[in-house]
């Protein structure tokens, strides 16, 4: 069984990877829809993957977090992806896979997965 | 909502948007009873008595984006098709309890779902807030507590992705321990 003093180890690796980042630099922020209508459509899993995805990868500089409701309900769930000094991008219908090619290619790769953002899945409808 | 979980967090979010600094959530297994009790409370800013009659109805919420506000709703039907209750207080400046009573036994009981991802994603997510969140069973009980975790964890987020990993394979660990039939 996991015991709480494994968090102590926890923050003590943490501390070796902030102090390699550069002072003052903003992170990437990942931000997972929360609102009732995503929590219903799978939010959750979608929040679950880019977390394990970035931990398991060992990435420092990047916070999953949530948002509201922003107002585009049918496409939950939605994920906006705040890259510092580029404009934001917004994922919709996430699932748990895209989530993980996500990270590879544009947290990592820097490259937006353009068929998984809003202005294409407007095309399509 | 496919599982009792995702009505959890759901319902929690109302305590984040009310600037709760604790959140507890608890759950109660009484095998004597045949009954599940859930109460989540916090110390956000509350409702006057005028807006707590108001909002189990679907067409009431503090959103802005949508003129619908499903999350209460939702939990007073899912313990209701059970042959349960949900009900709820709150005072001004003091905060909310919400509380719901359901019969596991019914055939219309959700099943309780992934907790763990439930916690984990409300501490993750609200990295300065407290949670305590209990589960008690005719096996025992456990309770997980933001409180006691955060000196071990000195100046790193609860947001930090390794962290939030670490506590929900904690929790998920913990939860189904307890949830064993035995």
């Amino acid at each position: 069984m996991k015991s709480l003093q494994e968090l102590a180890a926890i923050r003590d690796r943490m501390r070796q990877t902030v102090n390699t980042r550069e002072p003052g630099e903003d992170p990437i922020r990942v931000q997972v829809g929360m609102a009732t209508c995503g929590i219903a459509m799978g939010a959750r899993p979608v929040l679950n993957a880019f977390t394990e995805e970035v931990a398991r990868r060992g990435l420092s500089g990047i916070m999953v977090t949530q948002t509201g409701c922003i107002g585009i309900c049918k496409y939950e769930p939605v994920v906006e992806v705040f890259v510092p000094g580029q404009e934001k991008v917004t994922y919709v219908h996430m699932d748990p896979e895209k989530a993980a090619r996500v990270v590879a290619e544009h947290l990592v790769g820097g490259r937006v997965v353009t068929e998984y953002t809003i202005g294409q899945a407007g095309t399509e409808e | 909502m496919q599982e009792l979980s995702m009505n959890v967090l759901d319902v929690a979010e109302n305590s984040v948007a009310a600037g709760a600094k604790l959140v507890t959530i608890d759950l109660v297994f009484d095998e004597v009873a045949g009954t599940l009790r859930l109460v989540i409370a916090d110390d956000g800013k509350g409702m006057d008595a005028e807006l707590a009659a108001r909002v189990t109805d679907p067409f009431c919420t503090s959103r802005t984006s949508r003129k619908v506000g499903l999350g209460l709703p939702f939990l007073k039907m899912a313990a209701e098709l059970t042959g349960g209750w949900m009900s709820l207080e709150s005072q001004p400046g003091k905060g909310t309890t919400v509380t719901a009573l359901f019969y596991p036994d019914h055939i219309d009981m959700p099943p309780l779902g992934d907790m763990a991802a439930t916690v984990a994603g409300l501490v993750q997510c609200n990295p300065a807030m407290e949670l305590c969140f209990t589960l008690s069973t005719a096996a025992g009980r456990f309770s997980a507590d933001t409180r006691e975790m955060r000196p071990l964890l000195g100046e790193v987020s609860f947001a930090e992705p390794q962290v939030a990993l670490w506590l929900r394979e904690y929790l998920d660990e913990n939860i189904r321990e307890i949830m064993k039939k035995e």
